[in-house]
């Protein structure tokens, strides 16, 4: 399986970790993940605005450029994920900005939204499918109890980005369930994590993250799993921290146990983490 | 030359207000063929239809053409008035002038210019019309209730009590559909099996009404006064002429499985009756769940039958039967809640709908009306109803309201406060809705009397937190997140028509809308008709219903029903399609393409140089077709014309309107 590569800003600097562990993990499934030439950054919010086009423009590069390879565009942070999806929607049902876009682009052909972007999970659940996943599983988790957290920029909009059902969701249990481990479902795993709010206004987002947390606690986890490095920032930082400056509840890139899961986990320092 | 009259109407100021008359008038004068064109500030006043009639005599007038309103409203009035000056009705237009000119245009000169095309574009198609007459058609006089609800029982009543034959057919093993299962009724409480039974037994009991119970209507063919209707009577396993309704069968039968009329909160046997007081009281087996069907072992229930009624090698029936009129009362169904992941429903058996609730308070029901806490069977204290579940969501459920939810709420608080004065009942409403006689105050009730509380807002999360179910919501009048321990969550799932509606809808060549509701042929003025004649509609099939507003269209579908049944022969409208056959190539593209399988090839025989040549041609059943046009459209060659529409007529008009 081969795939164009769309990696993003936060990949190559904090979250690092991120993407070396699926990167490492997508080698040992042999999945060829190429990563683009002159990829820009994806713009990390998706904007609103709807007389502009600029911030359209890197995606459709990407899309374009993985159409034109013959392949499916795969992402791994879920902020680019959901641009670059969004993107092609907007792409696929506008037919203004189409024009601008396209014109402003001059790509070698038309590009009216034929690209389709995936996530790293989707290619594991719809392409490779968790059944087949299981059975490269080398070291399974067996009897780890592993909360998933989701957050909202893989699941909503629902309608546009098509990744499960927003309320509730089931593809990071069932990818745990794969990897051997108990997942452990919990009321909070679809809530905010409270997203920007920890720049400046942290006592909220703090309170935010502590209900989730508590949450997956009071649920019998013992760590929590995410695929998006803010809702990683945030449940990291802002949690409650044990006296030895710990965190209550250890937290992990979904891919960091994916590694450990196909025997083939490297050794991380802390401080990428 | 044709002598055709113009007479414009300014409908006071509905039409006067934006058109010139004065100018059409002159305007009209001059169009070729018009002999005479007058105005009048009413034509469809009493004076103006003489001044019609006069005037047709007094100027000879072999055509007609009214400039006014739409000919929904007032064409059957102005081919009245023709007909008394002894012209045929046919022979007389309408110009819409109003609808389509005065209402939707302000600038004077162009609505003027508007209505001076539309005047010479209706006399272009008048002097191409031909006199047309009515056929007489015999009228079959009996009628077929679709459905055995409240709506259908009460339009089966009001028919067989006018003195007609009434077949109602009902899918289920029993009469009584949705009400059967309610408990109390808004906004006097009573009870709703107290009240409906006597009517389930009437309509069992009464001579002109024949129960078929557990049958489907599976083909309709033909039309007003004369359908014919293919029922299949499934087979119930269960001789009714022998059976007691002692019920051994099924405290006997060993399979169980979820009862559909208790909503899944218990279980009944795969032989059963619905509930103790079904119509008729007699067992039926669903095959599905039956051991002797799946496994073809037991046999338990045929020996313990004393009676000697279990009929294992019974088989369905197909009956054939005929009709003049249909009611279609086949009610709603209950929206799934699968989209709605953040209720949790179907994960906590404390997360209910509203129907479940009906069912946990009902004397009847599971707990035998102690309402309980299906998860630990003890009373609740705090109990979450949530409004507009896929009511009013445009986004995962449906638009519309679902109308009864607000009043049904507001009983239910009340029933819980009767039942445990210490309860405390939380409603999250968007806006409270209690149109009706009496709904408001029984709201009142609720809030002022019952001290329910009303929080206006949606609840975002329900989940279980120990024993009790943790309410997530917003309180939007204060802005504020609130946070409700509950001991059982009521969702008020939106009203959806039945799943096989679309089904229906095409057996009796019925209009729908987006949501499978069938559409009547008006929204205000025929509110119970359809646009398929002879077929009429009752209770939740046509869009959300309380049972009175079910009950009143029932009875208002029974009397149309009865206008047709009480007549010997129906005319027909002949404004039908014909064939001109020696244009037809007998591509038969119009059998495609006709809505109402109106028509059928034919063989003909026809002398071609000296000899006799057979070819197919199409014929179309003027009974049956309904005028609708599709088949001209189809038609290749223009052999088909519907009458009073003709290809050269419409032709006709097209170039007038475009010189």
């Amino acid at each position: 399986m081969r795939y164009s590569y769309y990696p993003g800003c936060t990949l190559k600097t904090s979250a690092a970790v991120l993407e070396e562990s699926a990167l490492n993990a997508a080698k040992a499934l042999g999945i060829e993940l190429v990563e683009q030439e002159e990829w820009q950054c994806c713009g990390a919010v998706f904007p609103l605005a709807t007389d502009e086009i600029a911030s359209f423009l890197s995606s459709v590069r990407s899309l374009d450029a993985a159409r034109s390879a013959g392949e499916k565009l795969v992402t791994i942070c879920a902020a680019c994920h959901h641009v670059i999806k969004r993107a092609n929607h907007v792409i696929q049902s506008d037919g203004e900005v189409r024009d601008k876009v396209n014109n402003y682009l001059e790509l070698d052909n038309y590009y009216s939204g034929q690209g389709e972007a995936i996530h790293y999970l989707e290619m594991l659940r719809d392409d490779l499918g968790f059944d087949k996943l299981a059975e490269q599983v080398k070291e399974p988790l067996t009897g780890r109890k592993i909360a998933a957290y989701y957050g909202c920029l893989l699941l909503r909009p629902a309608k546009v980005m098509q990744f499960d059902d927003a309320e509730d969701p089931s593809i990071m249990e069932d990818y745990l369930s794969a990897l051997g481990a108990t997942p452990v479902e919990y009321p909070y795993r679809t809530e905010c994590c409270g997203v920007y709010l920890s720049v400046n206004n942290e006592e909220i987002a703090a309170g935010m993250v502590k209900k989730i947390i508590n949450s997956a606690r009071r649920s019998g986890a013992e760590a929590i799993v995410n695929a998006c490095p803010l809702c990683h920032y945030n449940l990291l930082e802002l949690q409650d921290k044990t006296p030895q400056g710990e965190p209550v509840l250890p937290v992990y890139y979904f891919t960091e146990l994916l590694e450990e899961a196909l025997g083939v986990k490297r050794e991380v320092e802390e401080k990428t983490r | 030359m044709r002598r055709i009259g113009v007479f414009i109407c300014w409908c006071g100021a509905n039409i006067a207000g934006t058109v010139d008359i004065e100018k059409v008038v002159e305007e009209s004068k001059k169009i070729p063929g018009v002999a005479y064109a007058g105005e009048y500030r009413y034509m469809c006043s009493e004076i103006g239809q003489d001044m019609i009639r006069d005037t047709i005599i007094e100027q000879n007038l072999d055509r007609v053409v009214v400039a006014a309103c739409s000919p929904r409203m007032h064409e059957p009035t102005f081919r009245r008035a023709a007909e008394s000056a002894g012209l045929n009705p046919y022979l007389v237009q309408m110009a819409n002038i109003r609808e389509h000119c005065s209402w939707v245009h302000k600038d004077e000169e162009e609505a003027t210019r508007k209505a001076v095309a539309l005047v010479r574009t209706a006399v272009a198609k008048a002097s191409r019309s031909v006199e047309l007459f009515s056929q007489e058609i015999p009228v079959e006089r009996r009628a077929l209730v679709l459905g055995g609800g409240i709506a259908g029982i009460q339009a089966a009543l009001d028919i067989a009590d006018a003195g007609y034959e009434v077949d109602l057919v009902e899918k289920s093993p029993t009469i009584g559909g949705r009400m059967a299962q309610l408990d109390k009724t808004f906004p006097t409480l009573d009870c709703s099996a107290c009240i409906l039974t006597p009517k389930m037994v009437d309509a069992s009991s009464h001579p002109n009404i024949n129960l078929f119970t557990w049958s489907e209507v599976e083909q309709v063919e033909g039309y007003v006064g004369n359908f014919t209707v293919t029922i299949r009577k499934k087979a119930r396993f269960v001789d009714e002429e022998k059976c007691t309704g002692c019920g051994d069968c099924f405290e006997k039968c060993p399979s169980k499985v979820d009862s559909e009329f208790d909503e899944g909160l218990v279980q009944r046997k795969a032989i059963y009756v619905p509930f103790p007081q079904a119509v008729p009281n007699v067992p039926v087996i669903d095959k599905e769940n039956c051991r002797w069907f799946v496994k073809e072992k037991c046999r338990v229930c045929e020996k313990v039958c004393e009676a000697e009624a279990v009929d294992l090698e019974q088989e369905d029936e197909l009956l054939e039967k005929r009709y003049g009129a249909v009611v279609v009362a086949t009610g709603f169904d209950v929206l799934g809640l699968e989209e709605f992941g953040e209720f949790n429903y179907g994960k906590h058996p404390d997360i209910i709908t509203s129907l479940e609730f009906e069912r946990l308070v009902n004397a009847s029901g599971p707990t035998g009306g102690k309402l309980l806490r299906p998860s630990n069977q003890e009373p609740p204290r705090n109990v979450v109803f949530v409004q507009c579940v896929g009511s009013r969501d445009k986004s995962r459920g449906k638009p519309y309201c679902s109308k009864i939810c607000c009043m049904y709420t507001a009983k239910h608080t009340v029933l819980l406060k009767e039942k445990y004065p210490q309860s405390q009942a939380y409603v999250f409403y968007i806006d409270v809705r209690t149109g009706g006689k009496d709904f408001e105050e029984f709201h009142r009730r609720a809030v002022e009397e019952n001290d329910a509380i009303y929080l206006r807002g949606q609840v975002g999360k329900v989940f279980p937190e120990g024993d009790k179910l943790l309410v997530e919501g917003v309180d939007s009048l204060s802005g504020k997140t609130v946070q409700i321990e509950a001991d059982m969550v009521v969702l008020a799932a939106a009203m959806v028509p039945r799943t096989d509606a679309p089904e229906i809808a095409r057996l009796l060549t019925l209009g729908t809308d987006a949501h499978s509701f069938f559409t009547e042929a008006h929204p205000k003025l025929r509110p119970v008709e359809t646009h398929s004649a002879g077929v009429f509609l009752a209770g939740a099939c046509q869009g959300p219903k309380d049972i009175p507003e079910a009950v009143a269209q029932a009875s208002g579908s029974a009397s149309k029903a009865l206008g047709i049944l009480s007549k010997e022969t129906l005319l027909s409208d002949p404004c039908v399609s014909k064939v001109d056959e020696s244009l037809c190539t007998g591509c038969l593209m119009c059998i495609d393409v006709c809505p109402y399988h109106a028509i059928t090839e034919k063989t003909i025989e026809e002398k071609v140089h000296g000899e006799v040549v057979k070819r197919v041609v199409a014929e179309v059943n003027e009974a049956v077709c309904q005028g609708c046009g599709a088949c001209s459209v189809a038609c290749r060659p223009g052999a088909m014309n519907v009458k009073g529409f003709s290809n050269e007529q419409i032709l006709a008009e097209v170039d007038a309107v475009c010189l």
